[in-house]
Order: structure tokens, then C-alpha cells, then sequence
């Protein structure tokens, strides 16, 4: 065990100093897909002392071929992304304290996650997340990496609050769904592209070699030989309302998170309750049984297919309405079977 | 009309002049892009009155969701 990070060690720019602090950081990952998982075990194998993991989704068949901590027996049993990834992560290296979260980020969670937390690695895939994250991060001045990727082509940018230009600065609007709901696929080695960008400048701000930081909106497209790199520091805003001189953090205030969403490229319909529950699965499938639906249940959701629908129940109350990008038709189904 | 596009040398028809007309061929029209021209990034209200000519420098980063 003593030798465990002996390579890493070696390098001098980490040495055993670096590998000291990384071992007393607290990272939040938020996202358990593709970036998640990549991100998350090169976290976990280069030591990190605590690693908290949030997605709201569960494993399926199509995640296998790029989101490496899950297996066939995840999509199988449908286990949600944050317990099948904290199981792997905790066989890869006990050492490291791993906390899985299955829920959706909000307003309110993300208060409660940012605790303690040194940095914040985002392997989201939507923009509404990111804006969240990039509030909270100007709120509590800490450190965030953006990361994302379709196709061949991925980008990342270190948000550094104080320093940096933040997400808000760049965007300046918020891109539309339509624009950025990615149905054209993507490849692995995009997906790691974009977890060696995000991760470097994570080890970079973990044993605090702020001078080392890249500084510049990375983007690449691997089928297309292209590669860039943008100083982006002229863009930003004084005015602007997550890191500009008054500050509103206008992600932060509640109301700009609805309790439906449509999932990017997925045909699904997420509907939140007002409040989280903590429903007893095993009851709600008996009644859902009489009404005739086929049921699969596991310890962390429920799996209900009634004639062309399909839907996931979480613990939460959370309800992934498959099969319909409608949020009226979404809605209809889940009062018809949640009441 | 000979373009460095993203460190690749790129020929666009000589029909486009602007910015815009330069996204637009690539069919970026609809994404959230920061564009440097020569090494100086172009605030996005500009990019309908900046010329593109022959031999110019310029990196395109588009802003993608997926995760
Ligand atoms: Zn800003």
C-alpha cells in the first residue's frame, strides 16, 4: 500500500507535499455519466481524501460504451449511476472516503453539497446545472472545471472565482435546448480528452499550483485533426450577474428551477415532486400491479411499464417519464399513476 | 479565400465577408461560439461588422451540453 502513489509522487510538480493536500481535498462531482465516471476513478486512484458523487440517473445498456465504472449487471438491474459508481470507486481504493448522492441538483441541494468542498468537477449535460454550478461557485469563491462533449469534439475551461472569466461571462445566453440536446452521438476517446483537460487542472488546483493553471478555453475535434486554445480573460464582465461587481447569483434564486425537465437527446420527461419523499417502493408496486403494469424493482427505484409507456420512480418521488419529449403528457401519466 | 482556421488551413468561398456569414458556413449559427480573430477575441455584438479576409487567424470554440 505504501507505494500506492509512488508515480505520482515522482512527479515533481505533485511530490509528496501535493500528494499530502490531495489526500486532505474534498472534490464535488456533479454527474455520473461519461465525464462522471472518468473523472471520478482518476480522482479516487490519484488519492483524493473525499470524493461526494450526485447524478439523478440510473445505468443503461447504452452508457457501457463510455462510462467505464459500470458493467452489464448495472444496466441489467437499472442501478442508479451514483450507488453503481461509488460500489466500483470503493473496490478501486478504500481509502478514499466516497459519498453518492441519487438525486437532481437544484437550488437547494447544491447549498448543502458545497460544504467543505475545495473544488467542483462538472460532468453535467445541461446548461442549467452548470449556471447553477457556476453561481454557487462565485457565491462561496470556489474553484470549478467545465467540461463537455459530443460527437468528436469536446471542450473544457477552468473557472477560478476572482480570476476568471465565469460561464455566465462566455455564454453571455443561455444556449438552447435545441442547440446543445446532442443527438448525434459520441465517441470514447472524445469523452477522455475532456477528462485529461478537466482532471490535469484538477490535480493542478488540488496541490495548489494556481501558476500551472492552462488559463485559456481549451476545445479539440478528434475526427477532424483540429485543436484551439483561447485566452478568454478580455471577456469578462464587470456587469455581469454571477461574478461581476453586484453580483445577484440569478441561478441561485428558486424559481429559475422548474419541477419538469426534458432530458437532452433522451425522449424523457423528468418530473420532480414539490418536496423530496422517501417512498416505500415495495408498497407503491403492489398498488401499481393491480392496476395492471409490469413492475422490476430494485432497492433504489422502480421500473413500471404499462401498454407504451414507461416510467422510473425513484425514492425521492423523482419520476423519469420515458418514451415522450410532452411535458403535458408526462405530467398526465404521472398523476394518473403517482395520484 | 484562405483561412487558418483552428490551426488548420481552411478554403472558404469568397462570398463571405463577415463573422457571421463565416459561422454561418459552418453551421454554427445557432450555438453560443467565442471567436478570436488574429489572436483578439471579438465581442459577439460585433460579429456581423468584422471583416474576414484572406490569410487571417481564426479560432472558433463552440459551447456543447453534452456530458
Ligand atoms: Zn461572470
Amino acid at each position: 500500500m505504501s507505494d500506492r502513489y509512488s508515480r505520482q509522487t515522482l512527479f515533481t510538480p505533485i511530490g509528496e507535499k501535493g500528494q499530502e493536500l490531495i489526500s486532505r481535498k474534498h472534490v464535488l462531482l456533479i454527474g455520473a455519466g461519461a465525464l462522471g465516471t472518468g473523472n471520478a476513478e482518476a480522482l479516487v486512484r490519484a488519492g483524493i481524501g473525499k470524493l461526494t458523487i450526485v447524478d439523478r440517473d440510473y445505468v443503461e445498456w447504452s452508457n457501457l460504451q463510455r462510462q467505464q465504472l459500470y458493467h452489464e449487471a448495472d444496466a441489467a438491474n437499472r442501478m442508479p449511476k451514483a450507488i453503481a459508481a461509488e460500489k466500483r470507486l470503493k473496490e478501486i481504493n478504500s481509502e478514499v472516503n466516497v459519498v453518492a448522492h441519487v438525486m437532481d441538483v437544484t437550488t437547494e441541494e447544491i447549498e448543502q453539497l458545497v460544504q467543505g468542498v475545495d473544488l467542483i468537477l462538472d460532468a453535467t449535460d445541461n446548461f442549467d446545472t452548470r449556471l447553477l454550478v457556476n453561481d454557487i461557485s462565485q457565491k462561496y469563491q470556489i474553484p470549478w472545471i467545465y467540461g463537455a462533449c459530443v460527437g468528436s469534439y469536446g471542450l473544457s475551461y477552468t473557472i477560478f472565482p476572482g480570476k476568471t472569466p465565469c460561464l455566465n461571462c462566455l455564454l453571455e445566453t443561455v444556449p438552447l435546448g435545441g442547440a446543445t440536446c446532442d443527438t448525434v452521438g459520441i465517441i470514447s476517446p472524445a469523452v477522455q480528452m475532456v477528462v485529461a483537460y478537466q482532471m490535469t487542472e484538477a490535480l493542478k488546483i488540488l496541490v495548489e499550483d494556481e501558476e500551472a493553471l492552462r488559463n485559456k478555453l481549451v476545445s479539440f475535434d478528434l475526427w477532424k485533426n483540429q485543436h484551439t486554445a483561447i485566452n478568454v480573460n478580455r471577456a469578462k464582465k464587470e456587469s455581469c450577474k454571477s461574478c461581476g461587481s453586484h453580483p445577484t447569483y440569478p441561478y441561485l434564486s428558486a424559481g429559475s428551477h422548474t419541477k419538469t425537465a426534458v432530458l437532452c437527446g433522451r425522449n424523457t420527461v423528468q418530473i420532480r415532486p414539490p418536496e423530496p419523499k422517501k417512498l416505500h417502493l415495495d408498497q407503491l408496486a403492489e398498488t401499481l400491479k393491480k392496476q395492471g403494469g409490469e413492475i422490476d424493482l430494485n432497492p433504489f427505484l422502480l421500473n413500471f411499464k404499462m401498454g407504451d409507456h414507461r416510467m422510473v420512480i425513484f425514492k425521492d418521488g423523482r419520476v423519469l417519464v420515458h418514451g415522450t419529449k410532452d411535458i403535458a403528457e408526462a405530467k398526465n401519466l404521472y398523476h394518473r399513476y403517482m395520484g | 479565400m484562405k483561412l487558418h482556421i483552428n490551426g488548420e488551413n481552411v478554403e472558404v468561398p469568397s462570398s463571405i465577408s463577415s463573422v457571421t456569414e463565416l459561422l454561418a458556413h459552418f453551421e454554427l449559427q445557432d450555438k453560443v461560439v467565442i471567436v478570436e480573430l488574429n489572436h483578439d477575441i471579438l465581442q459577439k455584438e460585433n460579429h456581423a461588422q468584422t471583416n474576414v479576409s484572406d490569410g487571417d487567424r481564426i479560432e472558433i470554440v463552440h459551447f456543447v451540453g453534452g456530458g
